[in-house]
């Protein structure tokens, strides 16, 4: 386990983002620590995306400040933001894979864009990706469109960690994934983050993922994040936070993880 | 550049110690890489893999380390990993899980040998055949479903209609009229410099009738709306494609035919004639203008010698190839979005062929007119 220093890697103050007349954060305030998943939760059209998307530099905010291993995301030169941008990995909720190329082809882009490596290790490096998010062997052969959603989200967190970043970015990593395959894609997570030292920042519906791997969960209220473990959270009033953690779904995810952590030899 | 090391020294008689140091991480790889294979590897001794002095550990290196024991394991040496610090387990457990991976192969273009190449002949000359085999049956399935509506006329959708001819014909208006305009001006100017040699000027303007009338109103205007909206219709039901919209429309019970591509068709079979009328009239008029600029020919004469040029037929010869040359640009452009599959990166490469395809066709058919009308001797 990497030991989990206080200082926070993803610095958030201040950001305001507004689409013409809507507001969608108002102030918000965020710290993400290193070695730790958070998972960012709220309702559809609350920005949990949009906030991922500012942070990595996609989105530019009305107002605020994004830091990110201690430095300024939003003024920063080019050069800065390269250098920067080989420390983090992001998987979009579709993979976002580069349909002309096969999958190693894909894990190779970065590598290749940022090293200059022999062929041959690269092919070796990007193998070894293949293997480290579960794709079987001949995965790295096909094209994405040869593959199923979830051998596509495989895929594209295999890229996002092509060049073992500090942290990665899932957006929505188990929509559209079947149970099994959702709690795999977890497991996988949990794994790599043990074995990597990797910071996680989770967007997610998936209440299980939340329970089963988050340290931490944001959720995103009033156009702010209210942060917090899911202990705290289960315990907090808002409304909004309360049917969230207490509805149904909330209810039955918990017993679930309450189940599996009484199994004995877990 | 961060230092990493790489040793083999022989420590006492058959035994080896593999010292391995330093950062070993994807951005130095390369420099492992090149270390490691330029160590003299042993044979059927025993290796200690010392790993005490790596001081950071990501995969890329973790990779090296594993391949390292392994091709030292497949020499026949007894390999033993020591001095690994506690952290870098997980990771080196996690690599191991994945297995001694074998590296994909990139895709080779297979035409590079000469099979490959002879093969590659067949199999586009194959391609040919099934593909308008596929293009018979589309235009099967849509003079079907053109029948149908043809019985049942109030489904014709007159809004989708309304809509295509819009946009293929009156936004063409101003592109089509341009390029005719000046297709007529360079006929004019190359025509007159070439016949006032027998000082026959004149005879410009039987050129221009004959030439934009019959044959240059009518292929411009297609190949102009072969690239404007054949290529539209192929990435608009493309895209609907990608989305599974086309789905979605069978689902609801509507005929994607009937929906997409009958409004298309129509729409397109009625504007081209109107532009291909459009076109000749600018034409003639560029060539009128140059005429009177370059040769002196004054409107009247040359509406006058237009009249004695043409022949009934002239005129009408144009006009007839129109709807079938939106016919082919309809079908084709229609049929290759249905061939997309359900990636982004078909859309481009169809819109592209279903545009030389279209123009090619047309060509192949007006052709195919001259030879039909030359046989009946107009």
């Amino acid at each position: 386990m990497p030991d989990r220093s206080e200082e926070p890697i993803i610095c958030v103050r201040g950001l305001v983002n507004r689409f013409g007349a809507e507001t969608v954060h108002d102030g918000l305030d965020l710290d993400v620590l290193r070695g730790e998943v958070i998972g960012i939760v709220g309702g559809s059209g609350s920005g949990k995306s949009v906030l991922l998307r500012t942070i990595v530099g996609l989105n530019r905010p009305v107002e605020g400040k994004v830091e990110v291993f201690g430095r300024d995301v939003l003024r920063m030169s080019d050069r800065q933001r390269r250098q920067l941008e080989n420390r983090w990995g992001v998987l979009f909720q579709d993979g976002a894979l580069f349909s002309s190329l096969t999958v190693a082809q894909n894990i190779e882009v970065p590598i290749t864009e940022y090293y200059d490596m022999p062929l041959r290790l690269m092919d070796e490096i990007s193998a070894v990706k293949v293997g480290l998010v579960g794709l079987p062997e001949e995965a790295g052969e096909k094209y994405p469109s040869q593959l199923s959603g979830g051998m596509r989200k495989r895929a594209g967190l295999a890229r996002a960690l092509a060049l073992d970043p500090e942290i990665v970015f899932l957006d929505e990593p188990t929509a559209g994934l079947d149970p099994i395959a959702a709690g795999a894609f977890d497991e996988l997570i949990r794994d790599l983050k043990t074995s990597l030292g990797l910071t996680v920042f989770m967007v997610t519906h998936d209440l299980d993922s939340l329970f089963a791997i988050c340290d931490r969960v944001a959720v995103l209220v009033d156009k702010k994040v209210r942060v917090g473990t899911l202990e705290q959270l289960l315990r907090d009033n808002h409304p909004w936070i309360h049917s969230y953690f207490h509805g149904p779904r909330g209810r039955a995810a918990r017993a679930s993880e309450a189940a599996t952590l009484m199994t004995p030899g877990h | 550049m961060a230092s990493v090391a790489a040793t083999l020294v022989e420590s006492e008689p058959g035994s080896f110690v593999f010292a391995a140091a330093g950062e070993w991480l994807v951005a130095t790889a390369a420099e492992v890489d090149r270390r490691l294979r330029g160590l003299q590897m042993p044979s059927d001794k025993r290796v200690t893999l010392d790993l005490a002095g790596i001081d950071r550990l990501d995969t890329a290196g973790a990779w090296l380390l594993l391949r390292t024991e392994h091709d030292l394991a497949a020499r026949g040496n007894t390999v033993e990993i020591c001095n690994l610090r506690s952290n870098f387990a997980p990771l080196l457990d996690q690599v191991r899980a994945g297995g001694m991976v074998v590296p994909a192969r990139h895709p080779r273009p297979a035409h590079h040998t000469i099979v490959g190449f002879l093969a590659r002949i067949g199999e586009i000359s194959l391609g040919i055949f099934a593909r308008a085999y596929s293009i018979l049956g589309f235009f099967g399935a849509v003079c079907e479903s053109a029948g149908a509506l043809l019985l049942r006329p109030r489904r014709l959708r007159i809004t989708a209609l309304v809509a295509q001819i819009e946009q293929t014909g009156v936004n063409a208006v101003p592109i089509v009229g341009l390029l005719s305009f000046l297709i007529g001006v360079v006929i004019a100017y190359q025509g007159a410099d070439q016949l006032r040699r027998f000082g026959a000027e004149i005879y410009t303007v039987n050129l221009l009738g004959v030439g934009i009338l019959r044959e240059l109103g009518v292929l411009m205007t297609a190949v102009i709306i072969a690239g404007r909206s054949g290529s539209a219709f192929t990435a608009q039901i493309g895209t609907m494609r990608v989305n599974e919209e086309i789905d979605a429309l069978s689902t609801i019970g509507l005929d994607p035919l009937e929906v997409l591509v009958l409004p298309r068709l129509f729409g397109l079979v009625l504007t081209l004639p109107m532009l291909t009328l459009w076109a000749d009239v600018v034409g003639l008029l560029g060539g009128c203008l140059m005429s009177w600029a370059s040769l002196g020919i004054t409107p009247p004469q040359f509406i006058r010698q237009l009249q004695d040029s043409l022949y009934p037929w002239t005129f009408w010869i144009g006009l007839i190839k129109a709807p079938s040359f939106a016919f082919i640009i309809a079908l084709i452009g229609c049929y290759e979005g249905f061939q997309v599959a359900r990636s982004a990166e078909s859309v481009g490469r169809l819109t592209t062929l279903s545009v030389v395809e279209a123009i090619f066709l047309v060509i192949v058919a007006d052709a195919g007119f001259s030879i039909f009308f030359s046989l009946l001797q107009i």
